[in-house]
């Protein structure tokens, strides 16, 4: 039995020369991990040449003295067999020496050739990312007309519910951003009119803007933040614990299961949200134009009527369903490629969001540059 | 408080999970440096009962002394003692999946001894990832790295990071295939006799029962029906124990057991 461990009160260890024999060392008190620092410290002081250690009235002695003990006997170049230990000691001494002696190489690079090793990994996994993406998305489609041929395959209330986590739920906060954002043009789009006379203008300023870019844009913003990084820890999680493998295994395909509800519940709710933020950024944009612009709502209703095209209404509805798409194929796919750990869920959420958001923009410029050249 | 030769002590022991009463009225002692394995069918509350004295869960009533504290105490000092000297190692090892195995059996020694020099605590965990029996090159693998079983020794290498007199073990041997169970059996009685340890072990494993446990617990009708040297529990009349230990599986463990146990002392 080891001596009593319960006792609090624990005496520092103690490192003497022998009374007789000078190169004969004494250890007392406790040798245990609590005593690291002063095990150390009294270890280094012992000068050269000893010949014996006496470690038989050590009290209490753990792996973190005895690891001590092997070091300082490696350092003078002795022998374990010149150490005495108590004999309830002795076992515990010689299962570390059996395996205290090998030790793994440390193979951690620096410098130029590893920052260019990790700049090349960077690439190929981009590229391999946006392989995966257009792979993806030919897989969807298949997938989907597959559904349309075979409308067993739909799943309506998996789709229902995604509808209303993904739309319905993110209402309230659609509509008040794009109200805050429609008044903020407002203002300042007033504040430069005005120098020419032509604050009247702010109308058609805040209209267009709303109806052709913000809308759709700050909706899709929006969802890529909420819905896509929700889309990834769910089904990263489930993958993580293996559950995407029992749905293969049951015959089931985690496509059709998983992310065509996903999916469509996107195509259906960005287009409609994108109205409500339509509706919310016009609406911010008239009440700072009856406050503080002496435009009244029947002014401003007026002026839109005369100036305002519905090809502005239809060229932004119709990046809706585009945003959507991307939304929903980045954040399922993440999801998919999560491995195992909890730091690779939450390493592919940032990622589906990064991506997701960084791709809806990129999408819109390219998308407003080709309607402004068509004149559209 | 207690005779100094019980590490553990359970009184009157409670549990319920809103009407199901898993114990009541538990009574169970765990004397150092002996392997205690404790058996019951599933649902009998095994797992509850090593939950509630460790500390994860906080039973209805009784008492329960571990290495001479109140373990239901809140004082911070008295829980302080008691998980500086328990390890614990959970069914599936319940590494930390964003750290290498090095690093998983650095957190409780950087936690508790925040003051002992990097390389010493590298030199630590790499002599506790060797002792639970893993190649040294395993301490910069990730958990997801490993297999089963090495994933339940890297949990024991945790479990020892600080030498604690006191361990638990969840089923260690769920999962393994016959000779890696038979292996880490040998293990953890290496490294009790080896370290000293006293070792609270719940199993279903007949195998673990004969090859290294010197008493078993057996949980039934939520009680501990009796807690003696494996072949005195055999004789116990109790029908689930009767059941459990003359089934079909366990005339077939006992012969194997043996001989291991004779290998094992040559």
């Amino acid at each position: 039995m080891r001596d009593d461990e319960r006792l609090p009160e624990s005496r520092p260890p103690v490192l003497a020369a022998d009374d007789t024999d000078a190169t004969r060392l004494r250890l007392r008190g406790d040798w245990t991990l609590a005593h690291a620092l002063a095990m150390g410290e009294r270890l280094r002081q012992v000068p050269e040449g000893v010949t014996a250690v006496d470690a038989g009235d050590i009290g209490r002695l753990d792996s973190a003295g005895v690891l001590q003990l092997l070091r300082f006997a490696r350092r003078h170049c002795i022998e374990l067999d010149v150490f005495h230990f108590r004999d309830d000691h002795q076992p515990l001494v010689d299962a570390i020496e059996d395996v205290a002696d090998d030790r793994p190489k440390k193979k951690r690079e620096y410098g130029v050739s590893a920052a260019l090793a990790r700049l090349g990994f960077a690439v190929q996994d981009n590229w391999h990312e946006i392989l995966a993406l257009v792979g993806f998305l030919g897989e969807n489609l298949l997938k989907f007309g597959r559904m349309l041929a075979q409308p067993r395959r739909f799943r309506l209330t998996s789709t229902v519910y995604h509808m209303e986590q993904v739309g319905l739920d993110a209402v309230p906060l659609v509509f008040l951003l794009s109200y805050l954002v429609g008044a903020v043009i407002a203002f300042l789009g007033a504040n430069i009119l005005r120098d020419f006379g032509a604050e009247i203008y702010v109308v058609e300023l805040v209209n267009v803007a709303f109806l052709r870019e913000f809308a759709v844009l700050l909706t899709a913003i929006i969802l890529a933040g909420r819905t896509a990084s929700a889309f990834t820890a769910q089904i990263g999680a489930m993958q993580a614990r293996e559950e995407i493998d029992a749905i293969r295994t049951l015959g089931l395909d985690p496509i059709d299961l998983l992310v065509m509800p996903r999916i469509i519940a996107l195509l259906v709710m960005l287009p409609l949200l994108t109205f409500i933020a339509m509706i919310a950024g016009i609406l911010g944009g008239a009440t700072v134009g009856a406050f503080n612009l002496d435009i009244p709502p029947q002014a401003w209703m007026a002026r839109m009527d005369a100036t305002i095209e519905v090809r502005h209404f239809l060229v932004g509805l119709s990046k809706a369903p585009i945003f959507a798409l991307i939304i929903g194929l980045i954040g399922c796919l993440e999801g998919l490629q999560v491995e195992g750990t909890a730091q690779s869920v939450g390493e592919r959420t940032t990622s589906s969001v990064v991506q997701s958001i960084s791709l809806v923009i990129i999408l819109d410029a390219i998308m407003a540059l080709w309607f402004m050249n068509m004149d559209i | 408080m207690t005779d100094d030769d019980t590490i553990i002590r359970v009184r009157g022991l409670v549990n319920r999970f809103g009407e199901q009463l898993v114990h009541d009225g538990l009574d169970l002692d765990v004397r150092r440096g002996e392997i205690l394995g404790v058996v019951g069918g599933s649902g009998t509350g095994k797992s509850v009962l090593m939950r509630s004295i460790i500390g994860l869960r906080v039973p209805d009533e009784g008492q329960i002394q571990v290495l001479g504290v109140d373990a239901r105490s809140e004082d911070e000092d008295i829980r302080l003692v008691i998980e500086r000297n328990i390890g614990v190692l959970f069914q599936d090892g319940a590494l930390f999946s964003s750290l290498t195995v090095g690093e998983n059996v650095q957190v409780p020694l950087k936690e508790h001894h925040p003051d002992v020099p990097d390389s010493l605590r590298y030199e630590l965990s790499l002599l506790k990832v060797k002792l639970a029996g893993l190649p040294a090159d395993a301490i910069e693998k990730l958990p997801s790295q490993l297999s089963g079983g090495m994933r339940k020794r890297a949990g024991l290498a945790r479990a020892l990071a600080l030498d604690p007199p006191l361990l638990f073990l969840d089923e260690p041997t769920a999962g393994l295939d016959p000779i890696g169970a038979a292996a880490f059996d040998e293990l953890i009685l290496t490294l009790q006799r080896a370290l000293g340890l006293t070792v609270f072990l719940v199993t279903h494993d007949l195998d673990t029962l004969y090859a290294i446990c010197d008493r078993v617990a057996v949980l039934a009708d939520k009680h501990v029906v009796i807690n003696a040297p494996i072949e005195e529990v055999e004789r116990c009349d109790h029908p689930w124990v009767r059941e459990y230990f003359h089934g079909p599986r366990a005339r077939a463990a006992r012969p194997a057991s043996m001989a291991a146990l004779a290998t094992g002392e040559q």
